[in-house]
């Protein structure tokens, strides 16, 4: 079943609340991962590797790199999901 | 046609019987890496958790660290150095092909004429021993076999790159491996992913030297978002296929000893593997750093010399890295 663009952000909210200790509220399209949510190259993998078990979505190494944002994710996990 | 050939006569099962360790003297703080990187205390602490690290002098070579430790598992074990039927060795920074370095410790320790030989596993190379140990001891070749994992890592760490200058340590770590009337080691679940060969490497060929003489001398390098995910995620399944195949659950689990690669790995994978609170969780990287093959029978000693674990308790061992490669298995500590 795909996801909407609500749906994402609010589950990435969940996912980074639970890994960075981040507020849900805070967890917005436009947030950095490393600037704004305390979210390092580690823990990074780790809401990736949530991610995809969330929303059924394979996310590679090599494109972690490039989802900068809250935002950057949440249309990846759309375009990308089953 | 019935065969003539009469097969050795090994043990019923085999166990760990000692353990030993030796740290280098010399202590190397955060501070001292941070003279030649731009970065801080607190950084390397909350990506590695590493405080400090032993780092060898010229003095402390592959061969003088492995013959401390290994005297100190010979005695834990209470045997005589001349039982010993087979020296193991695991190492990645004897820069020596041949003669396998393991002959010379052999020598050294006063064990005779043993077989002797390296393995070159990576930080599973502790594992990869000991699964050959415990074969050995129970088919028969050898009564006692001496596994040792060993490293001076710090001649292989590029004092200049960031994102690694900091992890790596020296040392080393063996135990010995007899027979035993109950099981005491079980199955070993051991492998290879050849197609992740580049996420951890030495940067530089040996051969290359021959033709360019000002090449850098090789230092380790790795992919950290694609070593991190491997070894907590995948590596997660692989011991808890180990557990499964010992016939154990989480909870009957006394301590685990991951490889000391980094704590942030080893938290993670102690929430991936849902380990309960009472399973001791070896966390000697933060004062050793990353010793490779070392790491493990390092950290166990460790546990147990600090009265931490105690002989007789359950332990999940898992070593993973360069190859990649992986072996991880349930044993009874010494």
């Amino acid at each position: 079943m795909a996801h909407t663009q609500e749906q994402i952000l609010e589950g990435l909210a969940e996912i980074v609340n639970e890994i960075a200790g981040i507020p849900t509220e805070e967890v917005k399209l436009d947030k950095s991962f490393t600037d704004d949510l305390d979210v390092d190259s580690l823990s990074m993998v780790e809401v990736v590797v949530a991610a995809e078990e969330r929303f059924e979505v394979k996310i590679p190494d090599e494109d972690v790199k490039n989802l900068k944002t809250v935002g950057d994710a949440a249309d990846y996990i759309l375009k990308h999901q089953a | 046609m019935t065969s003539k050939i009469k097969p050795a006569k090994g043990a019923p099962y085999a166990r760990i019987m000692g353990v030993g360790g030796y740290r280098p003297v010399r202590v190397v703080p955060n501070e001292e890496i941070l003279k030649r990187i731009d970065s801080s205390d607190e950084w390397i602490r909350s990506r590695s958790g590493i405080a400090t690290r032993h780092w060898a002098g010229p003095e402390e070579t592959v061969a003088a660290m492995s013959v401390e430790a290994a005297g100190k598992a010979i005695a834990d074990a209470g045997i005589d150095p001349s039982q010993i039927g087979a020296v193991l060795v695991s190492t990645v920074s004897h820069f020596k092909q041949t003669p396998a370095i393991a002959t010379e410790i052999a020598h050294r320790i006063g064990a005779g004429n043993p077989a002797a030989f390296d393995i070159s596993a990576g930080c599973a190379g502790f594992g990869y021993g000991l699964t050959m140990a415990k074969g050995l001891v129970v088919e028969g070749s050898a009564e006692y076999v001496l596994v040792i994992g060993v490293e001076r890592l710090s001649d292989l760490t590029d004092l200049d790159d960031r994102s690694t200058a900091f992890l790596f340590g020296d040392g080393a770590g063996a135990v010995v491996v007899g027979p035993s009337d109950e099981p005491a080691m079980g199955p070993t679940v051991w492998g290879s992913e050849g197609d992740k060969a580049e996420t951890i490497k030495q940067t530089i060929a040996w051969d290359v030297y021959r033709e360019e003489t000002d090449v850098r001398f090789p230092a380790i390098t790795q992919e950290g978002q694609a070593v991190f995910r491997w070894a907590v995620f995948e590596m997660a399944k692989i011991a808890q296929q180990a557990l499964d195949q010992a016939g154990i659950t989480a909870e009957d689990l006394d301590v685990f000893v991951p490889h000391q690669a980094n704590m942030r790995i080893i938290d993670s994978m102690v929430k991936t593997l849902k380990l309960p609170e009472s399973v001791v969780v070896a966390r000697d990287v933060e004062t050793t750093g990353n010793t490779s093959a070392a790491s493990i029978p390092l950290a166990m000693e460790r546990l147990l010399a600090t009265g931490a674990a105690k002989s007789g308790d359950t332990a999940l061992l898992i070593g993973f890295g360069a190859g990649l490669v992986y072996a991880a298995t349930v044993v009874t500590l010494p």
